[in-house]
Order: C-alpha cells, then sequence, then structure tokens
C-alpha cells in the first residue's frame, strides 16, 4: 500500500525457484527497511480470517499467496473533527 | 543582372542557414525537453482519476483479505466490526467487546451486549519516505491496514494508539446510530439466510 497510490505489485514469483525467491528476499528486505511493516493475510485458530505480521522472510509460510506492506502504525491524533 | 543576384541570395541563404543551424538545433532541442516536461509535471500533478482507480484498488485488496460477511457491512454500512479477543474461539455468547474501524477516524471500542462505548484508539499510518506533506492511504486501506494490525497483533496496535474517552474524534451519537444500523442491518442478514434455508 502506497500513501496516494494505493495497491502497487513490488515482485512476483515463486519461492521454488531460487532466482525468483532471492528477488522476493530482496524486496521484502527493501520495505522492512523502509519503514513498513509486512502481514500475510492467512486463516486463524478460530477459522476466521485475520492476518499475521511478519519481520523476516523466512516468517512467510511457503504456501502465502501475498504479502501486504503497509506503512508502520504510529499512535495520531489529528485534529478533532467530526 | 537578375541571375548572378538570384545566385548570390540562394548563396546567402545557404550560408546564413549553415551558420545558424547549431544554434536553431539547441532551441529545439530545448524547447521539446520544456514540453515534455510540462506534459510530465501535468500528469503527475493533476490526475483526477488516480485517488479513484486507488480507492477501487484498495476496496478490492480490502474485499480479498477479510470474511464475505464483513465485506459486505463495510460496503454497506462504511466501517468494520471485529470482534474481541481477537483470534478467540466464539461459542453462542457474545463477545465481550469489539471495534468499530473507520476509514482515516480512530478505532472505536463498544461493549456488543448494551452499545456502551469504551474508547477511542487513534491510529495513523504515516508515509516515512515522504515526512513533510505525505499523502494518505486511501480509505479502504487505511481500514485494511487496521485490520490487518489488530488482527494481528491486538495488543500492539492498542499499545501504539493514542487512547482517549469516547467522543474525541467520532461523534459518540454517529457511532450508536451506526451500531442501530449494524444490528438491523445483521437481522435482516439472518432473516434473508432464514428465508432462504425454508425455501430450500
Amino acid at each position: 500500500m502506497k500513501p496516494g497510490h494505493g495497491e502497487i505489485v513490488l515482485a512476483e514469483g515463486d519461492v521454488g525457484i531460487p532466482e525468483e525467491e532471492q528477488e522476493l528476499i530482496e524486496a521484502f528486505r527493501r520495505e522492512l527497511d523502509a519503514g513498513m511493516w509486512a502481514a500475510v493475510p492467512t486463516e486463524g485458530l478460530a477459522g476466521r480470517r485475520e492476518a499475521e505480521l511478519v519481520k523476516s522472510f523466512d516468517e512467510v509460510p511457503r504456501d502465502a499467496e501475498r504479502v501486504i506492506f503497509f506503512p508502520r502504525a504510529a499512535g495520531g491524533s489529528p485534529p478533532a473533527g467530526r | 543582372m537578375a541571375l548572378p543576384l538570384g545566385t548570390a541570395a540562394v548563396l546567402l541563404l545557404v550560408l546564413f542557414f549553415e551558420l545558424a543551424r547549431p544554434t536553431l538545433r539547441r532551441a529545439v532541442t530545448r524547447s521539446r525537453v520544456a514540453i515534455r516536461t510540462r506534459r510530465a509535471h501535468a500528469v503527475e500533478s493533476y490526475d483526477p482519476g488516480r485517488e479513484r482507480r486507488a480507492e477501487q484498488r484498495a476496496r478490492a485488496l480490502l474485499r480479498s483479505c477479510v470474511e464475505e460477511e464483513d465485506w459486505e457491512i463495510y460496503n454497506e454500512l462504511g466501517f468494520l466490526r471485529v470482534l474481541g479477543p481477537v483470534g478467540a474461539a466464539r461459542g453462542q455468547g457474545q463477545a465481550p467487546y469489539a471495534y468499530l474501524i473507520y476509514p482515516h477516524k480512530p478505532i472505536v471500542a463498544y461493549v456488543p451486549a448494551t452499545g456502551e462505548l469504551l474508547n477511542e484508539y487513534c491510529i495513523t499510518f504515516p508515509d516515512h519516505s515522504r515526512p513533510f506533506g505525505s499523502s494518505r492511504l486511501p480509505h479502504s486501506d487505511d481500514v485494511l491496514a487496521k485490520w490487518m494490525a489488530i488482527t494481528a497483533d491486538e495488543r500492539r496496535l492498542i499499545g501504539e494508539a493514542n487512547m482517549h474517552l469516547p467522543g474525541r474524534q467520532v461523534d459518540p451519537e454517529r457511532v450508536r446510530r451506526d451500531l442501530l444500523r449494524l444490528a438491523r442491518w445483521e437481522r435482516e442478514r439472518g432473516e434473508r439466510e432464514l428465508g432462504g434455508a425454508r425455501a430450500a
């Protein structure tokens, strides 16, 4: 997710192919170095959809279809307005 | 007489053109670059469809991540509801608390059984690559970011957020109206499903 633009595809590849996996790892590191959070949509123990935050590429489930990067959360308090 | 004069004129013209050619070429190149730059700036600064397209993509992404029922709530009512504690298995009993996630507004915690509002959790997703004048995420991306953060690590998100009493930024009357709309929506959905099951 990129502010002002929305979803942008950063990299695509098959983790089973070493060259493509390396590209995915590099893209993953680049985003985390830029201060983004990485999340993998998944299904929780209760059977409901949820997300899992991952801090390294090794934590990404091998069968994950995608990793979503989004800006790191920060406590905010924009001007009060309704 | 005319022939030598005409020849001289042609020679002068050719000579002038040869002398002026490098200057003319530079001027043409400069103007081409200027036109291209102006066009590029114009596209970057004014694209009336960009935000709309970004929001459409964000809605598609949100829909692909959340439960179908949650998507319908967001699509029809404009907010997401997350039952707490996140990730807990739920039986027949009601959740002890829940969150309402609005786009670009604080997350509102409430008690589903009574409708009592508990707190507002103010959270933002600033663009760290552009510390000055950074733009915002599309509405549905903001909702998805909150949803992912809260379902992945509820405690951490709540710890990061600035907590306030209800009513600081989100009108409590609006939240109560939204809770009534949500209750009506769930009732009608239940009736629709019941009707569908009977018909089958």
